[in-house]
């Protein structure tokens, strides 16, 4: 193996990981909130991506501009997934909620069948496609758009969940929604804000991705399914731990397509996920209960 | 005094079981009033239909001059009442001061934001220990701290009446004491009104002015504290004492 070749396979695997680690998330943030697993996570990062083609070619705009209304409206897509499939339904045991996103996913991707077509479509990387050259591997711009967007976002939930009242009000409906609604902390408002948060991560790393792995209506699924498998990884409900799990999986996805056969590629990160909970159920991140009563 | 909360003719039901039948009760401006009774008899129910976590079937609450009987518990933490739940539930892995923060969620943070500061000094002079564990997660302090923490995290709303669930569970006499100690304390100095749920009737009543026994979710008496301290019922259901 030349090491050349190996550190091509490193930043593929880091870009397509931190995409991972962004759905990843998504997942988290609403399960912190809710307790409920959103299968629709992979749908706003279709969204995100289909948004901004659709903006771009149809409707012509520039590109900045159609990045930020795709995941504005992706935003507005999470909102609208709360209050119309969840809230009605807030009463019901978490089980019965998460089958409902199951529902919305297959929903959304029909609409987005229906109003796109079935095409797979390409959007125009960020700032050209002339490879950077470093140590011998080729490196994509977009890769570097990819890895510092995601670095921004990650920084930026931090602050709002540690430095932010608001923030922290979420992170105290999470641990007690009862405590939380005794101090006055309007928790059906927090769980709309937890949806839109993770539509817009999501969205955020769809319409990063697009110029790299292309789009279409049905992106959502295996994106979505990686996400988790990144979540469960890295241990469900640590935000540090899904942003891990993402990176952990890309990169071992980009090693294994490299090494072994980009045939598996898709199965390897299945396969790396089952034998991780065989040894470490809780994942590798797995949050400790510690709890005085 | 003047009346600043009342319930006429409250139910409350958990589906078919009807935990709260027809409860009326009152507490003036400036009382301690206890609401004793044995497990089930409907005491938390009662304060949780208070701060809108229960709503009730039929009745209605009154506080000052506010209808506050089909409100959220947001609105009526902004009306001025806070209730410190039964089992504490501090939030255990953010930190002690941001618990007290979150307390303060309902206040203006940007008009209010001296007189927040000023509150949050205020707890920490009242309970030092908090001041000691300001950055440790809650989760991680005593029974007795978190306790305290949790009364502090109410407070940090500036209410005008306290709702407290057994504030002494689970927790060591001398720190019993203590809390027990801070709550009249609280009422001497800010004035704050309290009702006080407590299994432990004997250690209530000798802090509250008056005092409700509930029973099966009915008020089957009422009395000032002494009154219910010295008769033989309650006596014997509740403060463990035996007949001679």
């Amino acid at each position: 193996m030349d090491p050349s070749s190996l550190l091509q396979y490193l930043i593929t695997g880091l870009t397509l990981g931190s995409t991972y680690g962004l759905t990843a998330l998504g997942f988290t943030i609403i399960f912190n909130t809710t307790g409920v697993i959103n299968f629709a996570q992979g749908e706003f990062v279709m969204l995100g991506g289909m948004m901004s083609v659709y903006f771009t070619r149809v409707l012509g705009l520039g590109e900045p501009v159609a990045v930020v209304l795709a995941v504005v409206g992706a935003t507005v897509a999470g909102a609208l997934v709360e209050r119309l499939a969840i809230r009605p339904v807030r009463d019901c045991p978490t089980i019965n909620l998460i089958i409902i996103t199951i529902g919305v996913s297959i929903l959304i991707r029909g609409l987005a069948m229906l109003a796109w077509g079935k095409d797979t479509h390409v959007l125009e990387p960020f700032s050209g496609d002339r490879p950077i050259m470093v140590l011998g591997a080729a490196v994509m711009p977009q890769a570097l758009w990819v890895l510092a967007v995601s670095l921004l976002l990650l920084a930026g939930l931090k602050a709002f969940f540690s430095g932010t009242i608001h923030g922290k009000a979420m992170l105290a409906c999470s641990h007690d929604p009862k405590a939380a609604s005794l101090v006055g902390i309007g928790v059906q408002r927090m769980v709309l804000l937890s949806f839109m948060i993770s539509a817009l991560v999501g969205a955020v790393g769809g319409v990063i991705l697009t110029p790299i792995t292309m789009t279409s209506y049905d992106v959502g699924i295996m994106l979505g399914l990686k996400g988790f498998a990144a979540c469960i990884l890295g241990g469900l409900g640590n935000p540090f731990g899904a942003a891990a799990g993402g990176v952990i999986l890309g990169v071992l996805e980009s090693l294994g397509a490299g090494f072994v056969s980009s045939a598996y590629k898709d199965a390897l990160a299945f396969v790396i996920l089952l034998a991780l909970l065989f040894v470490k159920p809780s994942g590798l991140f797995g949050l400790k209960d510690t709890k005085r009563v | 005094m003047k009346t600043l909360l009342s319930l006429k003719n409250v139910d409350v039901f958990y589906g078919r079981i009807h935990a709260v039948r027809r409860a009326t009760l009152h507490v003036r401006q400036g009382e301690i009033v206890a609401l004793i009774g044995g497990n089930g008899a409907g005491k938390t129910t009662m304060l949780c239909t208070i701060s809108g976590l229960n709503r009730p079937g039929q009745g209605s609450i009154l506080f000052g001059e506010e209808e506050l009987t089909r409100r959220s518990p947001e609105q009526i933490v902004r009306a001025g009442i806070s209730h410190v739940p039964e089992g504490r539930l501090v939030f255990s892995p953010l930190s002690v001061e941001d618990n007290l923060r979150l307390g303060a969620y309902t206040r203006p943070r940007f008009r209010d934001r001296a007189a927040i500061a000023e509150d949050l000094e205020t707890m920490y002079a009242m309970f030092p220990v908090l001041r000691e564990r300001r950055a440790q997660a809650a989760g991680t302090l005593s029974g007795g701290e978190q306790q305290m923490l949790a009364i502090g995290r109410a407070l940090m709303a500036r209410p005008r009446m306290l709702l407290l669930d057994e504030p002494g569970m689970g927790l060591a006499p001398l720190v019993v004491r203590d809390i027990f100690r801070h709550i009249v304390e609280l009422r001497d100095r800010l004035g704050l009104t309290v009702l006080l749920v407590e299994q432990n009737a004997k250690s209530a009543l000798k802090i509250a002015d008056r005092g409700y026994v509930l029973e099966n979710g009915r008020v089957i008496l009422q009395g000032s504290a002494a009154e219910l301290l010295a008769n033989r019922d309650v006596q014997r259901a509740y403060l463990g004492r035996e007949q001679d």
